[in-house]
């Protein structure tokens, strides 16, 4: 993002007032404005962030994440079904992959929720994830402020887990949810490290298709927490715990088990009302913090005055003249020399 | 930002089935480098304009095979106009006699492809009609 000083930046300023309000009176339009402001890194969005993040806090974030197939969507529209049917507003953020060669993507997550074009209370916004190594954590997490900040009850993160971003995405949730479908892989397969450890509920979909109940079962008993949970995590106290996540089984193209997925999801966030877990909490901010960082710091090594030497040094190390880490020891020592702005 | 990637909204209103060119086209436009929200089969012209704003999308295109097009095209246009979406480009594909070209385009069509067109026409109309968005 670019930093917010001069006449363009007062307009920018202006225009972020304007949609925010707006977006937070009700209308869509300015909403899905804002949004997209949010997925470009826009100045714009960096106003409207910094008028609406202190507004936000009162959604319940919830990620669902899992493997391609296995029935995210359709969940997700099943949950839409279920919270409208209780009363409540829901924003959706469905992340589809970007193309990492032409850059362009298939978002498809639409068409398992089409039921709502005359509900109100619905809003569901597909994403690119545009390959940022970490941002789209960022990107969704502003997007999912936005929201939170324009009255919804409850923002649901849906991204596919088969990525290391993807899965950052989820995990910066309230609450994550990891799904299933029956039969993906032995009981190794719920010991390796990876997405089933970031989930506060696991989820095994397609229930009734031979196997699921067995799944959930075998997923029961290789969750339970280990010995290593006791006292605090080898992290430091910051760190969050490996979590021991509920199991649960749904059929989501029925709505079968998706009234108890809700009450479970009440339930996850009352225990987070509490206070039990405020690190989760704070290493999501810490994340949010830190993309923003490195996309900042990106930007100043990209910025006239210092592109050159950053060319110079990468050029450096793919002639294998210097190593990565004297290279960025290097750029930051420019940065430091060059004239704060 | 100048090299963020057009949106497109690739929609099928009405009642026919055949979703391959939909599909086609969705896909050949993704690897043109595009964003394509695929929405499916037998939408009303308001789930079309209520997914184009909620996506805010900068170009919907439409695809009809089952001749409803003087019907559905209209509605999709006075709803997109009614919203505030006068500046999404819309295009439509598909089964079109020439003879309806002319009233599609008086009611706010930017193009008409019919069956031959190329991903690659598609692709380039879009780049040098879309308006882009700040």
């Amino acid at each position: 993002m670019a930093e917010l000083a001069g006449p363009a930046a007062d307009a920018a300023a202006e225009r972020a007032r304007v949609l925010s309000d707006a977006a937070r009176a009700g209308d869509r339009r300015s909403l899905a404005r804002l949004l997209t402001a949010v997925e470009n890194h826009t100045v714009v969005a960096e106003h409207a962030l910094r008028h609406l993040y202190p507004l936000a806090g009162g959604a319940h974030l919830v990620g669902i994440t899992g493997p391609p197939g296995a029935g995210k969507s359709t969940l997700v529209a099943a949950l839409i079904a279920e919270l409208r049917k209780a009363g409540r507003t829901v924003a959706v953020v469905a992340v589809d992959p970007s193309s990492p060669i032409t850059g362009g993507a298939l978002l498809g997550d639409r068409v398992r929720m089409q039921s709502y074009a005359a509900d109100d209370g619905v809003f569901i916004r597909s994403m690119a994830s545009r390959g940022h190594a970490g941002g789209l954590a960022a990107t969704s997490t502003s997007a999912a402020a936005v929201f939170d900040a324009a009255g919804f009850d409850i923002v649901l993160l849906e991204t596919v887990g088969t990525g290391q971003s993807e899965v950052e995405v989820a995990a910066a949730a309230d609450t994550t949810v990891v799904l299933e479908a029956p039969e993906m892989g032995d009981e190794v397969q719920a010991i390796k490290a990876g997405l089933l450890e970031v989930a506060d509920l696991v989820v095994v979909n397609k229930g009734d298709r031979p196997g699921a109940q067995r799944t959930a079962a075998q997923l029961r008993a290789m969750l339970v927490p280990s010995a290593t949970r006791v006292g605090v995590g080898p992290g430091g106290p910051d760190r969050p715990l490996p979590k021991s996540p509920e199991v649960l089984v749904t059929t989501a193209s029925t709505g079968e088990g998706v009234p108890e997925l809700l009450v479970a999801l009440d339930r996850h966030r009352a225990s987070l009302r509490g206070g039990s877990t405020p690190a989760a909490r704070r290493a999501r901010a810490a994340a949010q913090v830190r993309a923003v960082l490195v996309e900042r710091l990106w930007e100043r090594l990209r910025s006239p005055g210092v592109a050159s030497a950053t060319d110079a040094a990468i050029d450096a190390v793919a002639a294998h003249e210097i190593d990565p880490y004297a290279a960025a020891d290097r750029l930051l020592a420019a940065l430091r020399t060059e004239e704060p702005r | 930002m100048t090299d963020r990637p057009l949106k497109v909204l690739i929609a099928k209103p009405g009642l026919d089935g055949h979703d391959r060119g939909a599909k086609v086209l969705a896909r050949g436009l993704r690897d043109e480098g595009f964003e394509v929200v695929y929405t499916g089969l037998r939408q009303t012209p308001e789930m079309i304009v209520t997914a184009a704003l909620q996506e805010d999308v900068d170009v919907v295109g439409l695809s009809i095979l089952s001749g409803a097009h003087m019907t559905l095209v209209p509605r999709v246009c006075a709803q997109l106009r009614e919203r505030g979406l006068d500046d999404v480009l819309v295009t439509v594909g598909g089964i079109i006699p020439d003879e309806d070209v002319p009233a599609l385009q008086a009611v706010g069509v930017a193009a008409v492809f019919g069956p031959g067109t190329t991903i690659r026409e598609v692709a380039d109309f879009i780049r040098a009609n879309a308006t882009p968005r700040d």
